[in-house]
């Protein structure tokens, strides 16, 4: 699949970004690229330089070295041209709260060239905000909010739609109906590029991923690929752990993982009683369970745990350590 | 040129909804008809005094300031100001001419050259303080620098907005005066004669070039020069909205400049190079009237200057700042 992408068109291009604020440097370097119709992850910890990358992919702020093409336009020297590719949210959707939803779209529709009425109103029914268009901003809630910003960032037809933190303040159900827009967005072609600080949102939405830390990007690539990389553990729960333990010890295919090695969320150990933790292939789990059944040990439950994000981290920096 | 009239329309639009204007003319509906009233009650008095003679008022007000010529107690600045009033009042009354009737006209103009200092500019920064900050501080400028549109030519938007907003405040301020204090004075008095051309030099007045104009015509050349005036705080205003990221603190630091202006125009003062602070020349229309400048040295030519290099730099500033600034927050 990486391949394929590859001849993909690029929409996105970032070569060699670096901001310095002062002295100091934010960004160090950052270069990825971004190809039509996939949904492309920014994955990083707070303050790692996410919000500071996307501010300068939106020419919000001039980068101190390095080149940002959008869709063959470089923002530095045409941002006019290369902004009408793009829609974005940063940070929260602030739009002007003493106007209402519609007079807001007005409003962005106005600074750009050939957005009709009638394309007003398709972004309205797209994010399903048809029933309170009219009414005042300020009586939105959040989710509201978020879609009329959504609206607006669409109002162009982009080929690139830029959401920071997008899921920010939304109940679970909102997530899982965001999660779905994103998808249906890029069936019909268009990029998304979608910053977070969570690896299972990722995980659930994106297809490709960079990963930032501390202004650099440790890593880029399909976001399964990367996860495994990491490893995921395979958490086993006996009714006699004892003897559990020391059948895995020493075995070709199990590595035991004692307690200060890993970074599992503490609160689902918590809710486990005695933990084996063992990383293992997933081929070999059917032949251990019938291995430790048929030694007379009961089994109550095996289960698979995805590596943390502070874990994959850990991973990443190290491999380009040893790099 | 599409494109810049619709960010125009956009930027009046948003003014225009936030109801930054009809405070304005509420505050105008509310203190003019105070003034109104005020002035109403300063005619009647003078009219008892006098036996409604104007002439022996006028020759009283001579008198007095004559007396106070010879007092050693009051400084030679005093004693210049008071001697081209002297003078002043003399071709009033040579000329038969009644400097005090009340009517419409007579009213707004005076109420103009009383609000140029800083009730104008105080209605100018209520919207030029936020043009630029509220953007920022609510977060919208996000929204608004991401569209596909140059920065410069957002901030000309803007620019055009506050021009056109400053002429209405003007225009508004100038009309509501007539029509509110015409119920009162009647709306007569617009061919009435006005004197200008005094130039003061010195101690004396210069009548060389007096002559008369109508006060519909006086009033037409105060409005300008007070619109003049007024443009050039809310550029300055612009430029520190540019500046600073909070409505309030940019209001403030204005209001307090030109406070601080008409302090230091009346101190009448001898730090000379004051004068080539734009507070201190706000007053433009004053030269009209004949009253001696704030400071010596001081003509509407130099004053126009000081204000248009100000405002030039001021508007430098704004374009480059704007154009250039990382929007971090």
């Amino acid at each position: 699949m990486n391949s394929t992408a590859k001849e993909r068109e690029i929409v996105l291009s970032v070569q060699g970004l670096q901001k310095s604020i002062g002295r100091k440097p934010i960004i160090h370097k950052v270069s990825f690229d971004v190809y039509a119709g996939e949904i492309f992850g920014f994955l990083g910890p707070n303050g790692s330089g996410k919000t500071t990358t996307i501010r300068m992919l939106v020419d919000l702020i001039k980068p101190t070295a390095g080149k940002i093409i959008v869709c063959g336009e470089d923002i530095g020297t045409h941002p006019e041209r290369a902004l009408a590719h793009i829609g974005c949210i940063v940070e929260n959707p602030e739009m002007y709260t003493f106007m209402t939803g519609w007079e807001n779209l007005e409003h962005f529709a106005r600074m750009q060239s050939g957005i009709t009425r009638t394309r007003i109103t398709e972004v309205v029914d797209i994010v399903g905000l048809d029933q309170r268009i009219n009414d005042k901003v300020k009586t939105y809630s959040l989710g509201m909010r978020q879609r009329l910003g959504i609206a607006q960032a669409l109002l162009g037809n982009p080929k690139l739609l830029i959401l920071d933190e997008p899921t920010n303040g939304l109940d679970p159900k909102g997530i899982k109906e965001l999660r779905e827009f994103i998808r249906n967005l890029a069936e019909s072609g268009m990029s998304l590029f979608i910053s977070s600080h969570l690896l299972s949102e990722i995980q659930l939405m994106c297809d490709r991923v960079a990963i930032i830390a501390h202004g650099d990007v440790i890593a880029v690539g399909e976001v399964d690929e990367l996860v495994s990389q990491a490893g995921t553990y395979t958490i086993w729960q006996a009714d006699r752990p004892e003897a559990a333990r020391e059948m895995f010890k020493d075995q070709p295919d199990v590595q035991l993982i004692a307690d200060e090695q890993h970074q599992i969320d503490e609160g689902l150990l918590n809710t486990l009683h005695e933990p084996i933790i063992t990383i293992m292939d997933e081929s070999r789990i059917t032949d251990w369970v019938n291995r430790l059944v048929a030694a007379g040990i009961g089994l109550h439950s095996v289960q698979r745990v995805a590596p943390s994000l502070e874990e994959l981290f850990l991973k990443l920096t190290e491999g380009e350590k040893i790099g | 040129m599409a494109n810049m009239l619709a960010l125009i329309h956009n930027e009046t639009l948003k003014v225009w909804k936030k109801k930054r204007f009809a405070v304005i003319v509420l505050i105008l509906m509310i203190l003019i008809p105070v003034f109104v009233y005020a002035q109403m009650k300063i005619s009647q008095s003078t009219t008892e005094k006098f036996h409604s003679d104007w002439r022996s008022e006028l020759q009283s007000r001579i008198t007095d300031n004559t007396n106070a010529l010879s007092s050693d107690r009051i400084p030679e600045e005093w004693k210049k100001w008071r001697r081209a009033l002297v003078q002043q009042l003399q071709y009033y009354l040579d000329h038969d001419i009644n400097p005090q009737t009340p009517n419409a006209v007579t009213f707004t103009r005076t109420f103009m050259d009383n609000s140029v200092t800083l009730f104008i500019p105080l209605m100018v920064l209520a919207i030029a303080s936020d043009l630029v900050s509220s953007e920022r501080s609510t977060g919208t400028i996000k929204m608004l620098l991401t569209r596909p549109v140059r920065r410069w030519r957002i901030l000309m938007s803007k620019l055009v907005t506050l021009t056109l907003y400053v002429s209405l405040i003007v225009i508004t301020t100038a009309l509501l005066c007539y029509l509110v204090s015409g119920l009162v004075f009647g709306y007569g008095g617009w061919g009435e004669p006005v004197f200008v051309g005094f130039q003061v030099q010195g101690a004396d007045v210069n009548t060389n070039g007096v002559h008369a104009v109508t006060q519909g015509v006086y009033l037409l050349m105060q409005s300008g020069l007070i619109w003049v005036s007024a443009m050039v705080v809310s550029i300055i205003a612009l430029m520190i909205s540019v500046l600073v990221r909070s409505t309030a603190a940019s209001f403030v630091t204005m209001m307090a400049t030109i406070i601080a202006g008409t302090i230091l125009a009346n101190m009448a003062s001898s730090w000379k190079s004051a004068k080539y602070l734009f507070n201190v020349n706000l007053d433009i229309s004053s030269y009209l009237r004949g009253t001696p400048p704030p400071i010596e040295g001081m003509t509407l030519g130099f004053s126009l200057a000081i204000l248009a290099i100000w405002g030039a730099a001021a508007l430098i500033v704004s374009f480059t700042v704007f154009t250039k600034q990382d929007i971090l927050n």
